[in-house]
């Protein structure tokens, strides 16, 4: 066997080892350099894997199966309602909350009276828990030692003592470094992950060494113990059960939230809201990692002893002795030693702030020791308060181990915890939840359903234990049959958890709700209400919170306090801090108003809670009491401020949008704005181009009489021709706005097209003869007849022969002019066989001013307005006018005029 | 020596009137239809001032001068530049790309000469 | 805005995915698998495999940016 110094030796060692990780994370924090990551804020929460995790889900697992794997999907589903966890934490930062006691204490108007029932439900609730740890430790100690300890030994020879010893210090050191409870403890936290890490490998180890190393791999430690029924049986799990299979799954979500140390770790030790983010899958996974090898431990432990009377809740530390891995054994110990130290110190650091303030502080307040015009520095005194309150708490633990031993008060302890501090659920959720629950309502429940959590469950453990009688579990209460214990009303077919969860939940709720439906909230309340509620809805807390306070205080007062309770030094810092949020330089110079008598208050909330907090403010101002109606007035308007600044908000976005609308409409018209000066640039090039000849070449002619007479001629001539050109250029501007604005004047009629079609070739017909250009046509005698303007019409026909003809060859040009009805409509052709055009000119020469080749030789005769007047003509008509090229190739422009409707009727008559 | 000017316009009856004119005044006269042929007779006909319209094919006066002035041979070169259109940036555009002078068409031709013979340094 | 929208549509969806995975790992659901796989039990697998499933998307939609 190991020897027992040694044991004992290495379980010192480790605690050093954690002490040491503590100080570092403590020394980085003191630093500013935080070692709290998400992931390390993810894996402290697995503080909720105590020893009865390490030790006691393997025992679980031997009689019930899978079905202890419900305590850990009570919390990964509890987790993925992680909104409700932001609320908390939200709350509990704005509200500096430093424990479940003044949570509830603190939304049901800072009562001292809620704050002292939560923390004895508290301590009663989970000192047994934490006197579960020390057993454990104590149990594993007697295994790995090999001699049971002698229950008549000594008290101060027993390891166990020592162990609690150490933790103590270590709560202490870590615990208590500062006053302000809402300061976070950084580096029990980094501890707190550390030892997770620890018990989560050496759990994995033993498991992995037992399921490959001992057995055959999973597959055939299974097919073994499926050989025998006795084991088979666990391999499924029966509908009988179904109802406790829920029934823990809910109470674990809830113990989640509620057991005093989780609430420490989650909410008041959370740095920054979004490491919830991690937390809300890595913890999660963390359960399901460390409970893979649970179930074939169980199975392992069971074939491996075969049934011989060895305790399920070792086969972590017996089954590798058993093999002779005594350093795996070892490992494991340390693993188990791991997992209760970490769970004792968070959760006597979380009792012994609930204690300090929820249960000393009232008392000693009230006495006269602690006068109140006192000006005594508290600040040392509080600080011994809770290292007196962990002394005593860790003590009590141990006692009531030594006291218990081997009963089922102890051992039966974990899930009876659970229950306790389930009954905070409705006051919690409602608080969170729902503005009307009230501190009457609360009491009620609180009381309620912890009367029947002590009836249903932990007395009857104590009869169990043989401490009570049990005529109150077997007959009933005063022998009355339907108020056995644990059959209460003639429930059976439960569970005892289940059975009390139900009870004691139906009380707690019931009372809480019908309670605070029947009374009337106090005007502290309904704040506190609002500002829980609400806490994501506002943002500032500013204007309604400080209203609703009025009275006169003075500052001097108020900073002595401040520096009473939290000591001078870290008075002043924070009244600085303070200060400065208000854009002042001088704290002396802070106005004694709401805002500062509320800092005040906060502030002390966070050393000695918000009950206590109260009361000392209250001391040393005169307030003036609000009545209910005025505080519920103030808190209407308030909301009614926020509906209109929602209003506001709906407003200004409107404007938003409409001042977005009249720049994208003001970006449109300074386009529009640029085209037009570009158009009207461009006209004025086309103007000033012929007048640039016609004027250089006059003044010419008129400086100097003695030009010849050849070139007179020939400048005349240009003159002559610049000036039609000009003249052309002016009626087609016109012509084109006229056009564009709608006004142009159309007189429609019946219109014989191939009519118009032959008279335009008439009318340039001098032209072609000219030019030598062939004019052919294949029209029909006569053509349909179209509804439209025949001088209109007769202006395209012409623009387009003229075109023609001007971008043929001399001599060898050909034009070709075609006409085709079809489709309800006719389709003119003029074909040339010209230099064509390329695809992209294909549309630009419908563009004002845009003409097409090098028009250098004929230029004087086009002004680029033709083509785009003849579109919107044939346009007007409803027709189309493109054309189709290929460079090299010739052009063909083509037009369409629809035929009127009833003419196509009469030609289908015809036909 | 008479000095040699270019005559860059796409317009045939404003060249003939430029040209007219320049020759009366005794200058030698080459003229251009587009920009690249401007560039090109730059290059071979080495003119020492250069009557430049600004909206012609292929290159505009503005590609040109520009062109011109990135070449150090051309810096004794004297490049004035015709118009059709008068809006302000344009006669500020082409004076930063390097343009001697600006003449907005229509122009006076007794201006014009007058101009083009300060420029060229003849009284 | 964005951002607090952005958060608020992440809990909503591991809020559904609550909602998802209680009934999954209740009665009646918890009944039905038996037998086994590989010389594994059903419910061994159904379990785990369940609650590992539920755990890998919550982290996707916790972990996934911008989403």
């Amino acid at each position: 066997m190991i020897s027992g110094w040694f044991v004992m030796l290495l379980a010192i060692g480790y605690l050093g080892l954690l002490f040491a990780v503590a100080r570092f994370g403590d020394a980085r924090a003191d630093a500013g350099k935080s070692i709290i990551t998400a992931n390390v804020y993810a894996l402290s929460l697995a503080v909720y894997c105590t020893s009865w995790t390490f030790y006691g889900s393997v025992g679980r697992a031997t009689s019930g199966g899978l079905s202890f794997l419900t305590i850990y999907i009570g919390p990964t589903l509890m987790l993925l309602f992680g909104t409700v966890i932001a609320k908390m934490i939200r709350i509990s930062k704005a509200q500096r909350i430093t424990s479940i006691a003044d949570f509830i204490a603190s939304r049901y108007g800072k009562s001292q009276l809620l704050a002292g029932l939560v923390t004895v439900i508290a301590v009663i609730g989970v000192v047994p828990y934490i006197a579960l740890q020390l057993k454990a430790v104590s149990a594993s100690f007697d295994i790995v030692f090999g001699n049971p300890v002698d229950a008549s030994e000594p008290w101060w020879a027993d390891s166990t003592l020592a162990i609690a010893a150490v933790m103590a210090v270590f709560t202490i050191l870590f615990g208590t470094r500062h006053l302000d409870a809402t300061e976070r403890h950084e580096g029990m936290v980094a501890a707190v992950a550390f030892e997770s890490v620890v018990k989560l490998i050496a759990f994995l180890a033993v498991g992995l060494f037992v399921t490959y190393g001992v057995f055959g791999g999973l597959s055939d430690l299974f097919r073994k113990a499926a050989a025998s029924p006795e084991l088979a049986r666990l391999f499924t799990v029966d509908a009988s059960r179904s109802g406790s299979w829920l029934a823990l799954i809910v109470l674990s979500a809830l113990a989640i939230l509620f057991l005093p140390r989780q609430f420490q770790i989650t909410v008041v030790e959370n740095v920054d809201e979004s490491h919830l983010r991690r937390a809300v899958w890595l913890f999660p996974l963390y359960l399901l990692v460390i409970n893979i090898f649970v179930f074939p431990l169980a199975l392992g432990g069971l074939l491996h002893f075969n049934g011989g009377g060895m305790d399920a809740d070792t086969f972590v530390l017996t089954l590798p002795m058993a093999e002779g891995a005594a350093g795996l054994a070892l490992f494991a110990f340390i693993g188990g030693l791991s997992a209760a130290t970490g769970m004792v110190i968070v959760e006597t650091i979380a009792l012994s702030t609930m204690v300090c303030n929820d249960l000393v502080m009232p008392w000693l307040l009230r006495s006269r020791w602690v006068n109140p015009s006192a000006r005594k520095d508290l600040s040392g005194l509080l600080l011994s308060i809770r290292r007196g309150a962990i002394t005593v708490i860790l003590l009590l633990g141990y006692a009531y181990f030594r006291a218990a031993g081997e009963a089922y008060a102890l051992v039966g302890i974990g899930l009876i915890s659970f229950s306790a501090v389930a009954q905070f659920a409705p006051a919690m959720f409602g608080g969170m939840y729902w503005k009307q629950g009230n501190h009457a309502g609360a009491v009620a429940g609180l009381l309620g359903g912890f009367g029947v959590w002590l009836f249903t469950l932990l007395l009857p453990s104590f009869a169990k234990s043989g401490w009570i009688g049990k005529g109150f579990v077997e007959d009933g209460l005063f022998g009355v049959d339907t108020l056995k214990a644990q059959a209460l009303f003639g429930l059976t077919g439960m569970d005892e958890i289940s059975h009390c969860l139900f009870w004691s939940l139906l009380v707690n709720a019931g009372l809480y709700v019908a309670v605070s439906l029947l009374t009337k909230p106090g005007a502290v309340e309904v704040t506190q209400a609002e500002r829980f509620v609400d806490v994501f809805r506002r943002p500032g807390d500013g204007g309604a919170s400080a209203r609703l306070w009025r009275g006169s205080a003075s500052a001097t007062d108020l900073v002595a306090l401040l520096e009473r309770f939290l000591g001078p030094a870290r008075a002043q810092q924070q009244l600085a801090a303070y200060a400065r949020t208000r854009r002042l330089d001088d704290w002396k110079r802070l106005p004694a108003d709401a805002d500062f008598v509320q800092f005040a208050e906060t502030e002390l909330s966070g050393a000695i809670g918000s009950a206590s907090a109260r009361v000392m403010v209250g001391s040393v101002v005169q307030e003036e009491e609000l009545g209910l109606e005025e505080v519920l007035d103030i808190l209407d308007e308030a909301s009614q401020v926020r509906a209109y600044s929602r209003e506001l908000e709906a407003k200004s976005k409107e404007l938003e949008a409409a001042t977005a609308e009249l720049r994208a409409a003001n970006d449109r018209l300074l386009e529009l704005d640029r085209m037009k000066d570009d158009f009207v640039s461009t006209v004025t090039h086309e103007l000033r181009t012929p007048l640039t000849s016609i004027r250089a070449l006059s003044e010419m002619l008129y400086d100097d009489p003695r030009i010849d007479l050849n070139e007179r001629k020939r400048f005349i001539g240009i003159i002559v021709t610049e000036a039609e050109r000009l003249t052309r250029l002016i009626n087609q501007i016109l012509d084109m706005a006229k056009l564009e604005s709608g006004r142009a004047e159309w007189t429609n009629g019946a219109v014989d097209i191939v009519a118009v079609v032959r008279e335009s070739m008439d009318s340039v017909g001098q032209l072609f003869r000219e030019k030598g250009v062939e004019l052919a046509t294949c029209l029909p005698e006569s053509g349909p007849i179209v509804l439209a303007d025949r001088d209109r019409l007769t202006q395209v026909m012409i623009n387009l022969l003229s075109n023609a003809v001007k971008f043929v060859p001399a001599k060898a040009g050909r034009v070709t002019v075609a006409m085709v009805t079809a489709a309800g409509e006719v389709r003119v052709e003029v074909a040339d066989n010209g230099p064509g055009l390329a695809a992209d000119e294909c549309e630009v020469i419908f563009e004002k001013f845009r003409q097409g080749g090098n028009t250098m030789t004929d230029k004087p005769q086009g002004t680029g307005l033709g083509l785009p007047i003849s579109r919107q003509i044939v346009e007007y008509f409803g027709g189309r006018l493109w054309v189709e090229s290929e460079p090299g190739q010739g052009a063909r422009f083509l037009f369409t005029v629809p035929l009127p409707a009833e003419q196509d009727n009469n030609q289908d008559g015809d036909n | 020596m008479a000095h040699k000017i270019l005559i860059a316009d796409d317009e045939p009856n404003i060249v003939i009137s430029l040209e007219f004119l320049m020759k009366k005044e005794g200058f030698v006269v080459a003229v251009a239809g587009d920009g690249e042929e401007a560039l090109a007779k730059v290059a071979g006909f080495q003119p020492d001032l250069l009557l430049l319209d600004v909206m012609m094919p292929k290159k505009s006066g503005f590609e040109v001068c520009e062109a011109l002035r990135a070449d150090n041979a051309n810096a004794a070169l004297k490049i004035v530049m015709l118009t059709a259109k008068g809006r302000d940036t344009e006669v500020a555009k082409g004076l930063a790309l390097g343009a001697d002078a600006y003449v907005t068409k229509p122009f006076s031709t007794k201006d014009l000469v007058a101009k083009v013979k300060s420029m060229l340094g003849i009284v | 805005m964005s951002r607090v929208r952005h958060t608020s549509a992440v809990r909503q969806r591991l809020v559904a995915l609550g909602l998802v995975g209680l009934p999954l790992l209740t009665f009646p659901l918890v009944s039905l698998p038996g037998g086994e796989i590989g010389g594994v039990p059903g419910l061994f697998w159904y379990l785990f495999g369940i609650w590992g499933g539920l755990i890998g998307l919550a982290a996707w939609v916790a972990e996934r940016r911008g989403g």
